[in-house]
């Protein structure tokens, strides 16, 4: 018998701890299969971020930080500035990213550091328990916008692909979902685009991937996924916004 | 060898390079700057890099990425500065990698003043940042001091996978006096550090683990463990790295305890107080973290002691750890100010006359 | 010897550099040494101040709280260093800007026109070293050699060709207080 289809080498064997319907199990088996094909996984170095993907150092086999809240890009300049030659990324969050991490992720950019970021953007605090997020959509019931989020009290969700897109240091910088098949080979395609813009060292590189939590959304993961396609996309567009 | 007249910030940047150090990553602020320009300058002709973060959270943590990827690497910064740094430096303390951290002091708390102070003594010598850990502290009292510290700082940084923090003030930094530069490390005497730990790439096979740089120990086993290792480790350096220097101690009725800039203008109050006849002396930490307890106790202890004298530019930090040290033996008295008022000869001598008579 | 110098003027008149100076020849001379600057804003066009101490044991306090010659370059300096001078200090004062005189009796006070003397020379800029003359004149704690070798560690190659117009400054500066 021949074996057609095995487990990625860019995953350890360690059983993940996301819940049903997360995409984050998706996300990482994508970077995973990147990075084999690519064959970087023995010169990468990988940054988890604070949040639900806090874990990802035990999941991604090859070596592994986990970074203290938002500072991810700052410990993968880091870690490239000393090995430049190797391959850098982190991997994100929207409140580690987008909230308390702006700073370090704006100015990865505007350096133009030749690292990667794949970033989900779930609409929400998974960890801490359902908390707003500054990607949380108006109207969406978090634990701390129990009435809906206003637009008069938390502005408008910010759309960072977008943002870091007019930012002369960023060369790749994609938004993608997981909301079906199509959807996630696209995703593959756009973290292979990305790491290879780093690999080129054209610049500063960023996937921003509209993904599912189930569980503080209040839904199932069908409703789940039905509800980023409808609710999701139409604010936060799929596409190419930025490759030199 | 020949001597050269250098800036306290300049040799202390040099030292580092010829340490070892080949990553910078800080941000601008005064009394400080000299070292990120120095280093802008200096650390490309020697193959290294300096990057000016976008602020100090950014650059402690950009140290915590290259120390986990097995550099040679250190920040620098003044008081506001370093209270921003504390969360990347309590991640490192808890991942247990190597870095050298200096602090150029000013007056604080807040923003407060630029001008040298030593109000930041508890913050260095206490942890800093959140959790049980504690860094290893050195307060030079010169530039050649601060040289020599800097040169061996990364040695000890990586002999016990420690943060290092040398503790400089306003007036060290800026300050110019004539000092010897040692030799450039060799690669030899440097790669003896050997850190399997570090990420440098890894494959099944490659014969290290693979790394996983982490401050993240979310089993209560697994933090008891980290705790046992960094504990462990601190009595070690308790043992080791305790540094301080007596000062006509031997015969003194009253000694002086401090450290850094303050501990000179004592100097200069001994002297002249010994032209007098009056028997004073100086017993001055140079770690200021492990803290040589021991030391000063076995100073003061003598039978000639009556008194013992804390002078600080703070309201009274270091005091606290010379009274334990001292543990009730002789009284112990303290004269300083916060801010950055420093103590004049005339009024450090004052103090030493009213403690006389009293 | 103990010798405990206090440099003071706007920034921009080089009092910085003359402390450098100083400092640098004293340390070609074997003598322990340090050089203390104020720092901050108030070198932005304010006033700056520099404390030199020279002596033949390793120098105890940096920081000079009475030194035993002031060098005012300029106003606000003489103001605020005239009485930290210690009895019996040398006082000097570049009498081309500074329009008042001495007010201690119990020091030695020197009035030496700096900017005339520099502009007579054709180098406005070199004001500071005319003064740096007359102290080391006065005071005779390092040779004028020194000084030099100091000025010529300072300028470096690229700036080298502003030597000779720096020793008529010392050397005029010298005269005005001979």
């Amino acid at each position: 018998m021949t074996r057609v289809f095995e487990r990625t080498k860019g995953l350890t064997e360690a059983e993940m701890h996301y819940c049903p319907g997360c995409g984050h199990g998706i996300v990482h088996r994508l970077v995973a299969e990147v990075l084999e094909e690519m064959e970087l996984l023995k010169v990468t170095a990988g940054v988890s971020p604070v949040g639900c993907a806090v874990f990802a150092y035990n999941y991604f086999n090859c070596d592994m930080y986990e970074a203290a809240h938002g500072r991810a890009p700052a410990v993968a300049t880091g870690i490239k500035r000393v090995h430049p030659d190797h391959c850098v990324f982190t991997y994100q969050g929207d409140g580690d990213l987008a909230s308390i991490g702006t700073a370090e992720i704006v100015h990865a950019a505007h350096r133009g550091e030749k690292i990667t970021t794949i970033f989900i953007n779930n609409a929400i605090y998974g960890m801490t328990g359902g908390q707003m997020a500054p990607t949380t959509l108006i109207g969406q019931k978090t634990t701390t916008t129990p009435l809906g989020r206003t637009v008069e009290h938390s502005g408008k969700p910010i759309r960072v692909a977008e943002m870091l897109a007019t930012i002369e240091g960023s060369a790749y910088i994609e938004r993608v979902a997981l909301n079906n098949n199509a959807n996630i080979i696209r995703t593959k395609k756009a973290i292979k685009n990305a790491f290879t813009a780093q690999m080129e060292r054209k610049g500063f590189s960023l996937v921003e991937v509209l993904s599912t939590c189930p569980t503080n959304w209040g839904k199932s993961p069908v409703e789940a996924m039905q509800w980023l396609e409808d609710e999701m996309i139409p604010y936060y567009p799929l596409g190419l916004f930025k490759e030199v | 060898m020949s001597r050269q007249l250098m800036k306290g910030c300049e040799a202390i940047s040099e030292a580092a390079i010829r340490g070892g150090c080949r990553y910078f990553f800080g941000y601008p602020i005064t009394p400080q700057n000299d070292i990120p320009e120095y280093m802008s300058a200096r650390l490309p002709e020697v193959g290294g890099v300096f990057v000016q973060a976008e602020s100090e959270v950014a650059a402690s943590n950009m140290v915590y990425g290259a120390a986990g990827a097995g550099a040679r690497v250190m920040t620098s910064s003044s008081s506001p500065g370093i209270s921003l740094k504390q969360e990347g430096i309590s991640t490192i303390a808890a991942a247990e990698l190597p870095c050298v951290i200096v602090n150029v002091m000013r007056g604080g708390p807040g923003v407060g003043g630029i001008q040298a102070s030593q109000g930041d003594y508890f913050q260095s010598t206490k942890g800093g940042g959140h959790g049980d850990y504690r860094l290893i502290c050195f307060g030079p009292d010169s530039v050649q001091e601060a040289i020599d510290i800097m040169y061996e700082a990364f040695d000890i940084a990586d002999r016990y996978r420690t943060p290092v923090l040398m503790l400089a003030d306003g007036l060290i930094g800026q300050m110019m006096e004539p000092v010897t530069m040692p030799e450039f490390k060799s690669a030899a005497e440097i790669s003896k550090y050997d850190k399997p730990w570090a990420a440098t790439g890894w494959y099944e096979g490659c014969g290290k683990p693979r790394a996983v740089i982490n401050s993240l120990y979310i089993e209560d086993d697994e933090l008891e463990a980290l705790h046992e290792r960094l504990q462990s480790r601190y009595r070690q350096i308790e043992k080791n790295e305790v540094r301080y220097e007596r000062y006509l101690c031997d015969d003194a009725e009253i000694i002086l305890v401090a450290y850094g800039t303050i501990s000179r203008v004592c100097r200069a109050a001994i002297d002249e107080l010994r032209e007098r006849g009056w028997k004073v002396g100086l017993l001055r930490p140079i770690s200021l973290w492990p803290f040589p307890s021991q030391a000063v106790y076995q100073a003061v202890a003598a039978p000639s002691v009556k008194k013992v004298l804390t002078v600080e530019i703070s309201a009274g930090q270091m005091v606290e750890d010379v009274r334990l040290a001292v543990n009730g033996v002789k009284p112990v008295e303290f004269l300083g100010w916060p801010g950055s008022r420093i103590a004049t000869v005339e009024e450090i001598s004052a103090k030493i006359a009213q403690m006389r008579e009293g | 010897m103990l010798e405990k110098i206090t440099f003071a003027g706007f920034g921009g008149q080089g009092v910085l550099l003359m402390g450098q100076l100083l400092a640098y020849a004293a340390m070609i001379e074997d003598a322990q040494v340090s050089w203390l600057p104020s720092y901050g804003p108030e070198m932005r066009g304010g006033t700056a101040n520099c404390s030199v101490t020279i002596s033949d044991k390793p120098v105890a306090s940096p920081i000079i709280d009475h030194p035993n010659s002031v060098v005012a370059m300029n106003r606000p300096s003489l103001d605020k260093f005239e009485d930290k001078l210690a009895a019996g200090g040398r006082l000097l004062i570049n009498s081309s800007i500074i329009d008042r005189k001495a007010l201690r009796q119990d020091v030695q006070v020197y009035y030496v026109p700096c900017n005339e003397i520099a502009l007579e020379l054709g180098e406005a800029r070199v004001s500071n070293i005319v003064m740096l003359g007359a102290f080391l004149q006065i005071s005779q704690c390092v040779s004028t050699a020194s000084l030099i070798e100091s000025l010529a560690h300072k300028l470096g190659k690229k700036k080298a060709h502003l030597i000779p117009i720096n020793e008529q400054a010392l050397a005029r500066g010298a005269a005005a207080v001979r």
